[in-house]
């Protein structure tokens, strides 16, 4: 595994676990945020038959490096009326929460942060720091629309958390395991093994699933969706009510940490979808590595496929963000507490039956 | 009980629909014209920068006159009697030399007025519409042909030319005066 490794190389376990810790973020999250903002920029251009940006460098390739280059410029404000201390701690906050979830997504059988047996547990507890940083945010802010913002965000995440968990509770199930990684080797094998197809294994209980794993896998969908306060749950930072939420007090790097946060969460949801329900890491078609014989490429190949899987999903979520309007409150809650979780409840209890069977 | 799952077949359904007219438009050619690259065609009857043929530019001061703000300053000396200034497209004779000929485009209106009265048909509109600048000085264009020397050397002849006449109608009066006064006189 990636750790053993590193310890072999620097000799010091440590060290080994402060590279392993940095690698997401060097090496996966800030390249992978640079990509995706370049890729909603064009997506929402060629959606609305625009070009998006085209002057800097080759179909702007370079233009969110640009635009990191004027964010670390720019000043940091800081009002006199704000919490000084809450305010500053907030970005640290939501953005430490984003990136911990990190630790238990595992981007290939090698390279995964810790191989715990409660990872989706340890993920859905960690992701909800991002609510208090948000809610710190809003309240140090010390201005209206940032309040506003962070107490929809906060009502709105805490809602769509029930779903999801039972959604994930539903697949621990069937599974009988919270560790991501063993979820992903036992998705192994061809497209057909992967949880939305029912799981692996071929008795009857398999094609009972299938139905019940495509409505679980559309609740995650839409519920995640709104965890990451994307459009069409985009409330919290509503820009025609609320300027822009919670972070209309922020400038600079600060704005720039919510900002990577909001981009390292679309991908980290993505990444449990995948990894719950399109078999994570595995690839669908088998692997090239087994048929040349050369085993060091697997864990390559599986990376390759595990981003190309999750970047899909993030697609998906721009996809939806140019296609919907935002919802009102009510309708909001009402998606929640009157759709989502009901069917999620009715769902996990199919699935109860069908594994009793 | 109908209406709940009407409401989540509606909702998944029109979902879906948007989705299939967005994924359409990527693919949309994009309507965007890249403006320094691509200019786009302008109307008909644009009105941009104007311009002034010299060559055919009588100095008659027509369009300075029409100009509703006075932006166009011309000024002009008259010709010394042996000189040939040539003559314009039209077959206008050409009678006075243009010293000064300035347009100021930070006034200027862009109305067009001061091309129609021109009886050579010399100022027109181009179809030059970027020309900003950091000073406003800049923005006073200079049509006159001739060099500054040239122009001086102009003002003077015509100042020594009538300096001479004066002279010689002095001398010429210098000697029949006394008549002409007497005439004066008389119908008095």
């Amino acid at each position: 595994m990636m750790f053993d490794f590193l310890v072999d190389l620097t000799g010091s376990p440590i060290l080994a676990g402060t590279i392993q810790s940095l690698l997401p973020l060097f090496l996966f999250i800030l390249p992978f945020a640079l990509f995706a903002v370049y890729l909603e920029r064009k997506v929402s251009a060629h959606m609305q038959d625009r070009l998006g940006p085209m002057r800097t460098g080759w179909h702007g390739w370079i233009q969110t490096v640009a635009d990191i280059l004027k964010l670390i410029q720019k000043e940091d404000i800081v009002a006199t009326d704000n919490d000084k201390f809450l305010f500053n701690l907030a970005p640290i906050v939501v953005f430490v929460g984003s990136y911990a979830a990190f630790a238990a997504i595992p981007f290939s059988s090698m390279f995964i942060g810790t191989e715990m047996d409660l990872g989706i547990f340890y993920i859905v507890a960690v992701t909800g720091l991002v609510v208090a940083g948000i809610l710190m945010a809003g309240w140090a802010s010390n201005n209206k629309y940032s309040l506003l913002g962070s107490m929809r965000s906060v009502a709105q995440i805490i809602s769509y958390e029930i779903p999801t968990i039972l959604v994930m509770l539903s697949i621990v199930m069937i599974s009988g395991t919270m560790s991501l990684h063993t979820l992903s080797e036992q998705q192994t094998g061809y497209a057909w093994n992967w949880y939305i197809f029912g799981g692996p294994g071929s008795e009857l209980s398999k094609f009972l699933f299938i139905p019940s794993m495509v409505v679980g896998f559309v609740i995650i969908y839409i519920s995640t969706l709104a965890e990451v306060n994307r459009t069409p749950f985009d409330i919290p930072e509503a820009e025609s009510e609320l300027v822009s939420g919670y972070h209309t007090e922020y400038s600079g790097m600060k704005f720039a940490m919510f900002f990577l946060a909001e981009y390292a969460n679309m991908f980290a949801v993505s990444a449990i979808v995948v990894a719950l329900f399109l078999g994570g890491y595995q690839s669908p078609i088998g692997y090239l590595g087994d048929l040349i014989g050369a085993k060091w490429m697997i864990p390559i190949e599986q990376f390759s496929w595990f981003t190309i899987k999750g970047v899909f999903f993030v697609f998906v979520q721009m996809w939806l963000r140019w296609t919907l309007p935002r919802l009102r409150v009510d309708q909001l809650m009402a998606v929640s507490w009157k759709y989502l979780i009901p069917i999620a409840f009715v769902n996990l209890i199919i699935i109860g039956l069908i594994t009793l069977l | 009980m109908k209406e709940y799952f009407g409401n989540i077949y509606s909702a998944l359904a029109t979902i879906f629909i948007g989705m299939k007219i967005t994924f359409k438009h990527m693919f949309v050619p994009s309507v965007t014209i890249q403006y320094p690259d691509v200019k786009p065609q302008l109307p008909e009857r644009e009105r941009n920068r104007l311009y002034v043929n010299m060559d055919d530019c009588i100095g008659c001061d027509q369009c300075s006159r029409a100009c509703p703000v006075s932006c166009i300053e011309i000024e002009t000396t008259k010709s010394l009697p042996g000189e040939d200034l040539g003559k314009t497209s039209n077959g206008k004779k050409k009678a006075l030399w243009v010293t000064n000929f300035t347009i100021d485009f930070a006034k200027c209106c862009y109305c067009q007025l001061c091309v129609f009265p021109c009886p050579t048909d010399c100022i027109y509109m181009t179809d030059v519409y970027e020309f900003s600048e950091w000073d406003r000085d800049k923005l006073i264009y200079d049509f006159a042909t001739l060099t500054p020397d040239e122009r001086q050397e102009k003002r003077d002849n015509l100042a020594k030319f009538n300096a001479e006449k004066e002279a010689e109608k002095l001398k010429a009066a210098s000697e029949p005066k006394p008549e002409i006064k007497k005439d004066q006189s008389e119908e008095k």
